[in-house]
């Protein structure tokens, strides 16, 4: 492995765990306030007891997600000293209100998790509240940082140099409201499922029934509401990249040739050879539909763009094939809960319906993960769209496979003790939360 | 005059972060060389008195490395590049600190695991705080070889060398220390309290007898320390002041005045910085050829510095207060 590579892939490595722990701690401290609050409105200690045992994730969420969070921003330094050197003046100001919101987080986060029973109920409520608040704000700062990538502005290159510096119009850049968007609400998506299929879970096999009935549907109505809407900012997201980054669009559906009339390309296996998609369902006219809103107009592809400009086709294409359809699964997923809601109530304790939810757990997480393939692999060759190639932002530091693979075991092993410790969680709910069985939340 | 904000934040974020984070890295040295019977002692205190503000201590590091990043960018990027190899060992030790408090806390079991978690915790305590002491020695050390040609010279002796090194161990001996005074405080039991004065005593004679061996050392490696500390009115009044400073800790110590003794540490430690920081300022970092870095002369685009330091004002107008509101409310509880 040659240290470009090394540096792309530990670099795609650190994204990819960070983002599943901060999806987490940013989106479960909403759930927990929401039972919080059910406790403080209702008195059922059932509740108070769910949110207390969420608490305990969001802690063990909060310190992975800070910690993969730090190693990052040293990373972008240690892998990428060439782009930082120029796009730290420019693309900064977002990560340094991020600075102020994750603060304000870990200090909520200390009341919070510190403060039962030693503070007004209502002051406590608030602070768990904040956390998951300033969650949100850190996050969509630091996707409008990423978006700058996609659609830099804020600058003026000339050559070879930055000049005319904004860091304010760089932070509020042409995609960061449709990046934010589409990720946020992917968060929740993703961390809703996830948390509901592992209370489906349980209550299939019949362990305190009602602690993780409540549960499922908290955690069940946050993924649901959120897999409906994110269509919608898929939509808006998808005509951004359309207008600021064809390239990418082009890859996403393996378009390789500019035309008219362009067809939506589902599934398939791009042939880049040959420049065409096999095996794919085509439906004529419907991309140039998607993107204009006419379906005779033109959509640029593969062939207006210089071959060295073009990222790689399948990875790409592959990626948002999948995230597209887990998001469709979701939104049947979602579309089946509501239908359950409010015309077959029946189902909702029901085995297969149970079950259903079971398999979609990591569906939210797996389309994140193809999400950010999408827009990482698909902004290649450019670290900086259209200014920086990532090949020149590399340091010079040989040798970068070996911290490659150090720091693959050390993220691998800390999914593994994640993992470990919220099946210890879930065992001891029994002994730690759910003190006397409630009636099942559905019933 | 923004950028003299921003420099002042930077320096205030490093200090900060050597006081809290270094009294919370010092509970975790203090752990690793407790007597097997003394270490649940230790666990327990260090729990009660930085649970609740420990995501917020190291905050202070992130804050420290945005406003490089952003305001610095050659600073940032030139250290990242010559020291990558210490900056990873230590990210490596904060991943595994960071993980294990939080695990060792939260896990819902308490079992055999809880000495993994316990053992992983203890060394990456001492690891982390070395590696940062060796990253800020070698920034001054005038090692870093931007000409050089081979592998060992660009991105290994830049911090492997007897000054660097010290500096490092000096760091754990301050941390440990810091760590000691600060929980003599949070005990009541006089023979606890005696316990850490003990340990305070230890750290005390350690830092000492690596006070000597980084003039020693500064020595080997032809770094005029001397000049640094003795050689302008500013380092030689603030050092001059540290000593009083300290044997005054002492009388606090023995006399048991918590506010003061804290308050003295903390003096002390500012002191310092103060005194090692201004001796090359505005100089950050010092290469082999001669050559430096300035925050002076390469800071960020006007714009850039403007809006960073607008943005620190209004974030340290809403984090220091819900910060000290924190402090102080579980400060209260435990006295309660």
């Amino acid at each position: 492995m040659n240290d470009f590579m090394a540096a792309r892939s530990q670099m795609a490595l650190s994204l990819g765990f960070h983002i599943v722990f901060s999806c987490i701690g940013m989106v479960m401290p909403f759930f927990m306030a929401v039972a919080h609050f059910l406790w403080l409105r209702t008195g059922n200690v059932n509740y108070k007891n769910v949110a207390k045992a969420w608490s305990k994730g969001v802690a063990i969420f909060f310190a992975t997600g800070a910690v993969s969070g730090t190693v990052l921003s040293f990373e972008l330094g240690l892998l990428w000293p060439t782009f930082m050197k120029h796009a730290g003046p420019i693309f900064g100001m977002p990560f340094s209100l991020e600075g102020t919101a994750f603060f304000i987080e870990a200090i909520a986060l200390g009341f919070f998790l510190y403060g039962w029973d030693k503070f007004n109920r209502w002051f406590h409520w608030v602070t768990g509240v904040v956390v998951g608040v300033s969650g949100i704000v850190s996050g969509i700062l630091v996707v409008a940082a990423n978006s700058w990538m996609n659609s830099p502005s804020g600058f003026d290159y000339v050559n070879g140099q930055y000049i005319n510096i904004d860091p304010i119009k760089a932070m509020f850049n042409r995609g960061w409201f449709s990046q934010s968007l589409h990720m946020t609400i992917a968060a929740f998506a993703a961390t809703g499922f996830a948390v509901a299929g592992i209370h489906a879970l349980m209550i299939l096999r019949k362990t305190n029934v009602g602690f993780h009935a409540t549960s499922f549907k908290i955690a069940a109505i946050f993924g649901v509401v959120a897999a409906l809407l994110q269509p919608v900012s898929g939509d808006i997201s998808a005509k951004f990249v359309a207008r600021t980054q064809p390239a990418k669009l082009a890859a996403m559906e393996a378009h390789f040739n500019t035309e008219k009339n362009a067809a939506l390309i589902i599934g398939g296996v791009p042939d880049v050879k040959n420049k065409q998609v096999n095996y794919a369902v085509k439906l004529p006219g419907m991309l140039s539909f998607m993107i204009h809103g006419t379906t005779d107009s033109t959509v640029k592809g593969l062939d207006k763009i210089p071959v060295q400009n073009q990222p790689p086709v399948s990875v790409t294409h592959y990626a948002f094939q999948i995230m597209v359809a887990l998001g469709m699964l979701m939104m049947g997923v979602g579309l089946l809960y509501l239908f359950a809601i409010f015309k077959k109530r029946d189902w909702l304790t029901k085995a297969w319906f149970l079950k259903i939810f079971v398999a979609a757990t990591p569906l939210g997480f797996l389309a994140v993960e193809a999400g950010w393939t999408v827009t990482e692999v698909g902004r290649q060759p450019w670290i900086i769209q259209g200014v920086m190639r990532t090949a020149d932002a590399v340091t010079p530091m040989p040798g970068i496979a070996y911290s490659f693979y150090l720091f693959t075991a050390v993220y691998f092993t800390l999914a593994l003790a994640v993992i470990f410790l919220l099946n210890r969680q879930i065992k001891m709910v029994p002994v730690l939360y759910d003190v006397e069985p409630a009636k099942p939340a559905h019933a | 005059m923004m950028l003299y904000i921003v420099i002042g934040f930077l320096w205030v974020s490093l200090l900060i972060y050597l006081l809290m984070g270094g009294a919370d890295f010092g509970a975790g040295i203090l752990e690793l060389f407790a007597r097997e019977t003394n270490k649940s002692q230790v666990r327990k205190t260090s729990y009660q008195a930085i649970g609740p503000i420990w995501e917020a201590n190291h905050m202070w590091v992130i804050i420290a490395i945005v406003i490089l990043f952003v305001g610095f960018p050659d600073v940032y990027t030139t250290v990242s590049t010559y020291l990558h190899i210490p900056l990873v060992v230590m990210l490596m030790g904060i991943i595994a600190r960071g993980t294990a408090f939080a695990f060792r806390n939260y896990d819902a079991v308490k079992d055999r695991m809880q000495n993994i978690y316990n053992r992983i915790y203890v060394y990456s305590s001492f690891i982390t705080p070395l590696f940062l002491g060796i990253i800020a020695g070698s920034a001054v050390s005038r090692k870093i070889d931007t000409q050089g040609t081979n592998f060992l010279d660009v991105y290994v002796y830049d911090w492997y060398n007897w000054f660097s090194v010290a500096v490092g161990f000096f760091t754990v001996c301050l941390c440990g220390f810091l760590a000691a005074i600060y929980l003599i405080g949070e005990v009541k039991e006089i023979d606890t309290k005696a316990y850490y004065i003990r340990k305070a005593k230890i750290m005390n004679t350690a830092l000492t007898v690596w006070i000597i061996i980084i003039f020693w050392s500064a020595h080997q490696d032809n770094i005029p320390l001397t000049t640094w500390l003795f050689g302008n009115w500013i380092s030689l009044a603030t050092i001059s002041c540290s000593v009083p400073a300290f044997v005054l800790l002492w009388v606090a110590v023995y006399k048991d005045k918590v506010p003061l003794m804290r308050s003295l540490a903390g003096a002390m430690i500012m002191m310092l910085l103060i005194a090692v920081t201004y001796s090359h300022y505005p100089n950050i970092v010092l290469f082999k050829d001669g050559g430096h870095l300035s925050l002076i002369q390469q800071e960020g685009p006007d714009k850039t510095i403007t809006s960073l330091g607008i943005a620190l004002l209004v974030g340290s107008l809403l984090i220091l207060p819900s910060l000290f509101y924190l402090i102080y409310s579980f400060g209260k509880r435990r006295v309660e």
